[in-house]
């Protein structure tokens, strides 16, 4: 007995799964090659669940200015801003994404994480309420936590809920936070937001939008869900991630609010940890270039992305509600969803295997994200995988694949 | 607490769980009933419905027993958010 022995509930859970002869929750790569490839236990495997939106992981003029940054500036900045001071990257970078979305602040954060820690137990307090969907990521929660607003969680992409319970609060004095996130992490699923805006405008309530995996992917120029369903109006904060789409790491969030730089001196999460390296700043800036400059990258995410998702809606898998560069397929149980995932392994497919309580609803899933630099070849090669794993497991009750023709 | 209101809740987990449930004052809703996080969370929103309220966060942490429950929705009812 330790201290830990706490947890021995999720110690038995995760040896059951070991049992199997997996550890799905800590693979390890002999090396990554590209955005799309990796090599594990000495084979080589097709990447189809890293968030690698855009594929800029290994974008040559990013890796340039990473590297000419790391040279001019050194490896870290050792600090946070507070203590250390900022560099000029830093203020770069937050110009360049508030610029990107058309908004007068942006304040950036050492990661996608740190940043909903940080917004969300600044922006509301004692007495304020904040309003999750049920399906929030652990950063939002967490972020909850962290703060003294009473946290309300409402149904997931439920307005009627939302608005249900904002009524209930008619006469109660304080601020109210909506939470939403713009694609759900594990389904893929993106939120109602005109609905929400709707809800927000009518109830006085403040709206703040998760962007982390609709960043580079939604909108007509990439800036996320809010853009792409025309509301940003209605969005008072944006939060979102550098880890995804721009390939590097870090957080932010912009606002048009006007007393927005009062987060810098109040916000812990922000004050209180090293801010990011030079080479992180300068690889991201690079790629914000790229998201902007480059809206063939988005056409080919989606189009990849409609490939997988309607060829294993078509070989009878259950998909999500939504074509989007997550594609999640259901398993019946957690046994078949182990061993359907380690057979993938072992054809040189690598995805996530999602299980709870990390997934909505219980489920236990195959989750896969597809990148811009994946080609159609990759992309047929991993149906080809599902399909063969799916028949060898009895899955596929018919090979509805080929009866699908080429789709 | 009123016996109404027991009455109440134990048909509301019957109707979450689908099956015949036996309740006391000292029911435990994790340990006795077998609920796991996604089971509460699936409960509590039919309570809410139920009695037009929502529960905050920090408040359902607290609830281990059926009496807790009870507690909770009759300080939220009245008005008393402590």
């Amino acid at each position: 007995m330790t201290i830990l022995a706490k947890h021995a509930g999720y110690r038995q859970a995760y040896d059951a799964l070991l049992a199997h002869g997996v550890d799905p929750l800590n693979v390890e790569f002999d090396s990554v090659l590209s955005p799309t490839e990796g090599v594990l236990n000495g084979q080589r495997m097709i990447l189809l669940g890293t968030n690698n939106y855009l594929g800029l992981t290994f974008d040559p003029d990013c890796i340039e200015k990473a590297v000419e940054a790391t040279r001019e500036q050194g490896t870290g900045t050792t600090g946070s801003r507070v203590a250390n001071g900022t560099y000029n990257g830093h203020t770069l970078l937050e110009r360049a994404v508030a610029d990107f979305y058309g908004r007068k602040h942006a304040m950036v954060f050492s990661t996608g994480y740190q940043a909903n820690l940080g917004v969300l137990s600044t922006l509301v307090g004692r007495g304020d309420h904040l309003m999750l969907d049920a399906d929030s990521h652990a950063s939002i929660y967490d972020g909850s936590r962290l703060g003294m607003a009473e946290v309300i969680r409402f149904r997931h992409n439920n307005p009627d809920d939302l608005y249900k319970r904002l009524r209930r609060l008619e006469g109660v004095p304080g601020d109210r936070l909506i939470v939403v996130e713009g694609i759900y992490s594990m389904l893929g699923d993106t939120a109602p937001l005109k609905e929400f805006a709707a809800v927000k405008r009518e109830t006085g309530a403040y709206l703040l939008v998760d962007e982390a995996h609709s960043l580079g992917v939604l909108g007509e120029t990439g800036r996320g869900l809010a853009e792409a369903e025309g509301v940003e109006d209605d969005v008072d904060f944006i939060v979102g991630t550098f880890s995804k789409s721009l390939g590097s790491v870090g957080g932010f969030c912009v606002s048009d609010a006007a007393d927005f730089d009062i987060m810098r001196i109040v916000c812990r999460p922000y004050m209180f940890t090293a801010s990011l390296p030079p080479g992180i700043v300068a690889s991201t800036i690079e790629a914000l270039k790229k998201l902007r400059a480059e809206p063939a990258l988005r056409a080919n995410l989606m189009r990849n992305a409609t490939q997988l998702y309607d060829g294993l809606s078509a070989m009878g898998f259950q998909t999500g509600p939504e074509a989007n560069p997550i594609v999640a397929v259901t398993m019946p149980d957690q046994e078949t969803a182990v061993v359907f995932w380690k057979l993938l392994l072992e054809s040189g497919l690598y995805l996530n295997l999602a299980l709870p309580p990390a997934t909505p609803t219980n489920a236990c899933l195959l989750r896969t994200s597809v990148s811009a630099a994946h080609t159609t070849q990759q992309i047929d090669r991993a149906l080809d995988i599902f399909a063969d794993v799916g028949r060898r497991l009895g899955f596929l009750p018919s090979d509805r694949r080929r009866a699908a023709g080429a789709l | 607490m009123t016996p109404s209101m027991r009455n109440e809740i134990s048909t509301i987990f019957e109707q979450v769980l689908g099956r015949p449930v036996s309740i006391t004052d000292d029911t435990d809703i994790v340990e006795d009933l077998g609920m796991d996080s996604l089971g509460v969370m699936n409960f509590v929103m039919a309570i809410e419905d139920f009695y037009d309220l929502s529960i905050p966060l920090d408040r359902v942490a607290q609830i281990q027993t059926v009496a807790d429950l009870m507690r909770a929705v009759e300080d939220l009812k009245s008005g008393n958010a402590a």
